[in-house]
């Protein structure tokens, strides 16, 4: 046993409003830069749709993730070393930028510019890639709230799938279809294939954290990982000519706070917290011969914090006192392990995600209001789950490679734990029979409650800092030897780099440790008072 | 004159080609990559890249073979010199072909394609002149002074020049004596290299093959004297990008 700590996250679908507030500041954060005009780190789909970059699901095309070969070891889809290097020259699979989509401006200089005449002056859409005037044709969420789904809803690789192989129709007409959305970052896998496909090994995942990076300095524009990660969430930026992805906000994190995405969602449904797991076990779940076994391999992987044998195993590794103690409060491990409501997104990639997903129940709660049942009442939910297959099989496409016995088993959950607690919330009797045939029991129920629904800024991100483990080497390290504005540039100087924007070096404010301890407490308090 | 070109022209790129690469090395990491402009277009480079680039790499090996491996030793591997040179005729001939035609393409791809055309600098235009140059004086050298049945041996002057360089007795009167052509071409190839480290070409010295021993997955831990500000660090690369 090996105990490794990661950082992961948790999203409650059931609460994602669509509003794409996290891919805003995200991009705000990290991508708003010269070569990154196409790039969302952070991207929210409308499913059924074809995602981002378009039908990126479509593995026969795409060619991301792992398979097993015929010997049944773990190998990239896109083929061995030698036939990679081999194709460096030109990647064959390497979506190009209109599979993503041609990022625009505006030629706002028109609008005060014309001349006076009869017609309005219109600001024409110039293209950022070419420079030229160019017709709009495509977006990161062309498809949002289903637009075009009945001509475009048929591309979607799952429909295609559901359709091909399971003869299940999705309807897209108004009324009979289903929506929900699914907010994506990088997944932070325990078995990237973005690092494994990286010629140069430029991305490397950190050991303390399991946050998987490209280092910047070693990144030498291959473009490997690009294809590499099935999920397609490593980008090349154009200019600089390096790949770049999520960082899960690692200099936040670093210091306890949540992720930019995780801290301004709208819904509240981002949960992030410790998992503790064995990295001796990665592989060997990772190529389980059935993809439909992935979910349960990976749940076998991860470790329980109160076991004194993790705990002494964790402390012998090196995982400091204070990361143990926060995976024992962790909600992703709450969600993940304890109630299991939480699911993996594709599993059958087997790089092992970490950023998990609750299925979303509204779209059966709808489903049965809309035909004039109670949608609350959890014997009407349980058979709903079950007769609306589609979204069931489709959910289960989604989280765990087809197999819908899981994401029943997670449905039915939420479903008591509604009934459940709004019994308790009209003062009636509650009836226990629902949610102990779910396995859960009454006192659980309320937990998961509190965690689901009220979700409190502190019980939605228990963050360890990187600091505590360490903090006598944080504190010597973090302050340079002599004054930041001592140094070549000045005082606030901003420079190009060789290569683009931000290329070359540039030093990080220092934040005080008052002023990290007042933005923490402004972001958690409740009170007007402690603002 | 010749002193210059064939006894210190070589020594001044080798210092260039080495300082060069050590500064780059050390000073703009950042900027070491391949400036790959597929993502704009990928149709045209899936054809044109490998065949320049494995163009240019089978180019090179003749090079290298031409130069540094005596004559003599070739012959005691039972390959006359009537067979070395039909082999450096049509192997180096068609190498050469497949690297110019790959490169023309390339060239007309930047050239008409707007996205590309716009991420190219001016120290790219500088370095396809080179290229290029290099390339079409190799190869009008090479067909201008050969037939099938006889051509002209640059292992009896060329070669043993380039390897004098390495005793630092460069034999200058041996270059002299080639024919212009071979002349135009070593010069324009002396200075390509000189170009390398300065040029989107360094990233030929960064070729991944240690990718085929490494395991796959990386594991790294938080260097401790990044987590607060990194020093700026004096930068000797102006901005290049437009
Ligand atoms: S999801 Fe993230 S960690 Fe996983 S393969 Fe893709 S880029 Fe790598
Ligand atoms: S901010 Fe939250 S609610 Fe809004 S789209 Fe993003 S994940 Fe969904």
């Amino acid at each position: 046993m090996r105990v490794m700590a990661q950082i992961a996250m948790v999203m409650n679908l059931d609460k994602c409003i669509g509003c794409h507030t996290c891919s805003v500041t995200c991009k705000e954060t990290w991508t708003n830069r010269k070569g990154m005009e196409y790039v969302w780190f952070n991207n929210v789909e409308t499913r059924p749709g074809q995602g981002y970059p378009r039908r990126y699901e479509d593995q026969e095309k795409w060619r991301g993730g792992w398979v097993l070969n015929k010997r049944g070891h773990l190998a990239l889809k896109q083929g061995g070393r030698i036939r990679r290097l081999a194709t460096i020259f030109s990647n064959p699979v390497l979506p190009t930028i209109k599979d993503y989509y041609e990022p625009w401006t505006y030629d706002y200089r028109d609008l005060t510019n014309a001349p006076l005449g009869d017609d309005f002056p219109v600001a024409a859409p110039r293209s950022l890639i070419s420079g030229k005037p160019m017709k709009i044709e495509w977006s990161s969420n062309w498809d949002d709230d289903l637009g075009g789904a009945p001509e475009h809803g048929g591309s979607d690789p799952v429909v295609t799938k559901l359709r091909d192989e399971i003869g299940h129709r999705i309807a897209f007409a108004f009324e009979e279809t289903f929506m929900f959305y699914l907010p994506r970052i990088c997944e932070h896998c325990l078995n990237p294939a973005c690092g494994a496909s990286c010629p140069s090994g430029a991305i490397y995942k950190r050991e303390e954290d399991g946050i998987v990076l490209v280092d910047q300095d070693r990144c030498r524009g291959w473009r490997q990982c690009v294809t590499g990660c099935p999920y397609k969430k490593v980008y090349f930026n154009h200019r600089t000519g390096k790949a770049e992805k999520c960082t899960l906000c690692y200099p936040r994190v670093e210091v306890g706070l949540p992720t930019v995405c995780s801290e301004t969602c709208v819904g509240r449904l981002r949960y992030l917290g410790v998992v503790l797991y064995d990295a001796d076990r990665v592989t060997a779940a990772a190529s389980v011969p059935d993809e439909k076994d992935l979910y349960e391999a990976q749940l076998d992987c991860f470790l329980d914090p109160d076991d004194p044998e993790v705990a002494r195993a964790a402390e012998r590794d090196g995982v400091p006192h204070d990361w143990i103690e926060a995976a024992r409060r962790s909600p992703v491990r709450a969600l993940i392990s304890t109630y299991r409501v939480a699911l993996p997104l594709h599993p059958e990639y087997r790089t092992l995600p970490m950023v998990w997903y609750i299925p979303p129940l509204s779209p059966v709660v709808e489903a049965l209001t809309e035909t004039g049942f109670d949608g609350e009442d959890a014997g009407n939910l349980f058979g709903a789950i079950d007769a609306l297959r589609i979204p069931l099989e489709y959910l289960a496409e989604l989280f765990t490679a087809g197999d819908t016995r899981p994401v029943r088993a997670s449905l039915e959950r939420l479903a008591a734990m509604r009934a459940f607690m709004r019994d308790v919330n009209l003062g009636r009797e509650p009836d226990t029979s629902g949610v102990l045939a779910a396995g859960l029991t009454p006192e659980t129920t309320e937990d998961m409650y509190r965690l689901l629904a009220v979700a409190k800024y502190e019980d939605r991100y228990v963050i360890p800092t990187a600091a505590a483990g360490d903090a006598r080497r944080l504190e010597e390290s973090a302050l340079p030897d002599e004054c930041s504005l001592d140094q070549a540039g000045g005082p606030g100087a901003y420079e190009h780099g060789p290569f683009g924007d931000d290329s070359g070096r540039t030093s990080l404010p220092l934040v005080t440790l008052e002023n990290f301890h007042l933005l923490s407490r402004r972001q958690r308090s409740d009170k007007q008072e402690d603002l | 004159m010749t002193v210059l070109l064939w006894g210190a022209l070589p020594y001044i790129v080798f210092v260039l080609l080495v300082t060069g690469l050590l500064w780059r090395y050390h000073y703009d990491q950042f900027g070491w990559t391949t400036r790959s402009s597929e993502v704009y277009e990928s149709k045209l480079l899936a054809v044109a890249s490998p065949m320049f680039h494995y163009g240019i790499l089978f180019v090179l090996a003749g090079h290298i073979m031409g130069l540094f491996v005596p004559a003599s030793w070739t012959n005691a591997l039972g390959l006359g010199e009537h067979a070395y040179h039909l082999l450096s005729l049509y192997g180096g001939g068609a190498a050469g072909l497949l690297a110019i035609a790959g490169i023309l393409m390339l060239v007309y791809r930047r050239r008409t394609n707007a996205p590309v055309f716009r991420a190219t600098t001016a120290n790219d235009k500088l370095m396809y002149v080179f290229l290029l140059g290099a390339i079409a004086a190799g190869l009008v050298a090479k067909f201008t002074h050969s037939t099938p049945s006889h051509g002209y041996d640059y292992r009896t002057t060329i070669a043993p020049w380039a390897r004098s360089l390495f005793t630092l007795s460069p034999d200058t009167a041996l270059m002299a004596e080639a024919p212009l052509a071979y002349r135009v071409h070593a010069v324009i190839g002396m200075v390509l290299f000189a170009l390398i480290p300065f040029t989107r070409l360094v990233h030929m010295f960064s070729a991944p093959l240690q990718y085929l021993f490494r395991p796959y997955i990386v594991y790294r831990a938080r260097d401790p004297r990044r987590l607060g500000a990194r020093p700026k660090e004096p930068r000797g690369w102006e901005r290049v990008d437009t």
